[in-house]
């Protein structure tokens, strides 16, 4: 920290505020780099376009990873919000999560080049659709808990019912997959990449539970 | 000065080392024990502004002490002190919330018994209307503040990091302001039977003088501070630790509140305000600090729908108005017999 901002009234408080802020528009950029990846390849294949938005994934996410590590020291080395420092730890940790698993997903297309077939594209594409929209309530719940924590139910039950939605189609999609003719070694590869992209849908959820907790104890 | 000056005021100095180290937690307790102030900050703050309410504005309540009972001679304010002192240090050993508020009148109606003294009842009902009143007053007020803040902090979407500095801020203004509304309100518990019995000659300092009184005042004031200085760290640390459940805004709503009403009973600047204004005035009485607290967090309890009140915390109280200044009455007359018949004092 530069020694004018130690002179600036509450100059530590806004250094803090605008990374978290920061760490949270990460998450939100990476949500829509992670939809054009997948739907890229889906269309295309993993071309260079494909390695573009990869490639901005990796990068969002180490950034955030970075920011991460620069909030949790400043909350513990001055003792900043103490009675919610914990959350708010477990909440970053939790959303960093969901970058991984973004990059992951995407790691293991560019990979392994899942080969799918076009019946099946707008099946997940659809999912892909569905994970993002609840990852996007999940940022805007985490938005809320920091600035207005009454609102962030409202956020949370966006989440859960994207949850749902990205469960059905998953399993949907499943069952088309497992009735089709394809050989089983390539069934169960497609199903790999069902599961890791609903999953995200399923972790984000679990934050969002954790989220609410936090949440109501702010409001109490 | 006569060096006797120095031991018929110790009881008094002890006193407000009492007061020092058990109210502090008061004022700064909350902010200390939730980690949002540093024990250092807390003590330094809350030293030198006790010292400044009591020197500049402890006059109000030692005014009303004094016509309970004006104690005019040293030995027998010594013992007066020393009743109460001991009252405080029995009581407190007992686990109840004790004011030295509450003693130290136990122990003048003690010395106006012994002396023959008649005790003005009209004085001593206001005094006791207003320990009741503290409490309930302190409570009033909270839940007033805290729906407020509440409301404010609800929509004024404030980042929990910025809410969260805000506060530590406001918690540092509030033990401040808290800790002066105790030196002005408190410093009569601790000196102010003395100011009759005492002859100190007016002191120039750099332009400023300083009455008798004040001198008085400064000297209980630094005993106090010493009390806060040497022992009111692990009281503070019981005291957040005790109340661990309680949030930060609600901290700060308590000592706001907690401050305001001890102010009132001190301020003879309000009441000059109050008088212009035609209004009703606040009787300058020395109150309950600990009382003052108790009764804000309760109010904010109630707000929260009551689940938290410790209904026995609340009998302690009640008991406290009624057996610590009975005590302390009791303690003070058989102690000036002792202090006139075996050790040949002048206690009147």
């Amino acid at each position: 920290m530069s020694r004018m901002n130690k002179l600036r009234l509450f100059g530590r408080t806004r250094d803090l505020e605008s990374q978290i802020d920061d760490f949270l528009d990460k998450l939100s950029e990476s949500t829509v780099m992670f939809r054009l990846g997948v739907r890229t390849y889906l269309k295309e294949g993993a071309n260079g376009e494909f390695d573009v938005k990869l490639k901005a994934v990796n990068k969002l996410e180490s950034e955030a990873d970075a920011l991460r590590r620069n909030i949790e020291k400043e909350l513990y080395t001055h003792t900043l919000i103490p009675d919610a420092r914990g959350d708010v730890l477990g909440l970053i940790e939790t959303l960093d999560h969901v970058m991984n698993l973004f990059e992951g997903v995407l790691w293991s297309i560019s990979i392994e080049k899942p080969d799918i077939p076009s019946e099946f594209r707008a099946g997940y594409r659809k999912l892909t659709n569905m994970v993002v929209q609840a990852a996007d309530a999940l940022v805007l719940a985490a938005r809320a808990f920091f600035r207005t924590p009454h609102a962030v139910a409202d956020y949370n039950h966006k989440v859960i019912i994207f949850e749902k939605e990205a469960d059905k189609i998953s399993t949907q999609l499943k069952r088309d997959i497992f009735n089709s003719d394809l050989d089983l070694s390539r069934k169960t590869h497609l199903r790999n990449f069902v599961e890791q992209i609903d999953n995200v849908a399923d972790w984000a959820e679990d934050v969002a539970d954790r989220l609410a907790i936090y949440a109501i104890k702010r409001t109490v | 000065m006569d060096p006797s000056v120095i031991i018929f005021l110790s009881s008094g100095l002890f006193l407000g080392w009492a007061l020092g180290a058990n109210d502090a937690a008061n004022v700064f307790g909350t902010a200390v024990g939730t980690r949002m102030v540093r024990w250092g900050t807390a003590a330094a703050i809350c030293s030198i502004f006790v010292v400044l309410g009591a020197v500049i504005s402890g006059a109000g309540s030692s005014e009303t002490l004094g016509k309970l009972g004006a104690i005019t001679a040293l030995p027998g304010a010594f013992m007066t002190a020393l009743a109460a002192a001991i009252s405080v240090y029995v009581m407190t050993k007992a686990g109840l919330a004790v004011s030295t508020s509450q003693a130290i009148v136990g122990g003048i109606v003690g010395w106006n018994l012994f002396t023959g003294q008649p005790t003005d009842t009209k004085i001593l009902m206001t005094i006791v209307t207003t320990w009741v009143l503290c409490p309930i007053l302190a409570a009033i007020i909270a839940v007033i503040l805290y729906k407020a803040l509440r409301i404010y902090l609800r929509y004024s979407k404030l980042h929990l990091v910025r809410t969260d500095a805000y506060l530590r801020l406001g918690l540092l203004l509030a033990g401040a302001f808290g800790a002066y509304a105790l030196g002005a309100n408190n410093i009569a518990n601790v000196v102010g039977v003395f100011l009759p019995a005492i002859e100190f000659s007016t002191l120039e300092l750099g332009g400023i003088s300083f009455s008798p009184a004040q001198q008085l005042f400064l000297i209980g004031g630094l005993a106090i501070a010493f009390g806060v200085m040497t022992y009111s760290k692990g009281v503070m640390m019981t005291v957040g630790g005790g109340l661990g459940r309680i949030s930060p805004v609600a901290a700060f709503v308590a000592v706001v509140s907690h401050s305001i009403v001890l102010f009132a009973f001190a301020s003879r600047g309000l009441e000059a305000w109050l008088l212009s204004m035609g209004l009703p005035t606040i009787p300058l009485v020395p109150v309950s600090s600990s009382q003052a607290v108790v009764g804000a967090i309760v109010g904010i309890a109630i707000l929260q729908g009551a689940a938290g009140i410790r209904w026995r915390l609340l009998g302690t109280i009640v008991m406290g108005w009624v057996a610590t200044p009975i005590m302390a009455g009791f303690i003070s007359f058989f102690g000036l017999y002792f202090l006139q018949n075996v050790f040949d004092q002048t206690v009147f």
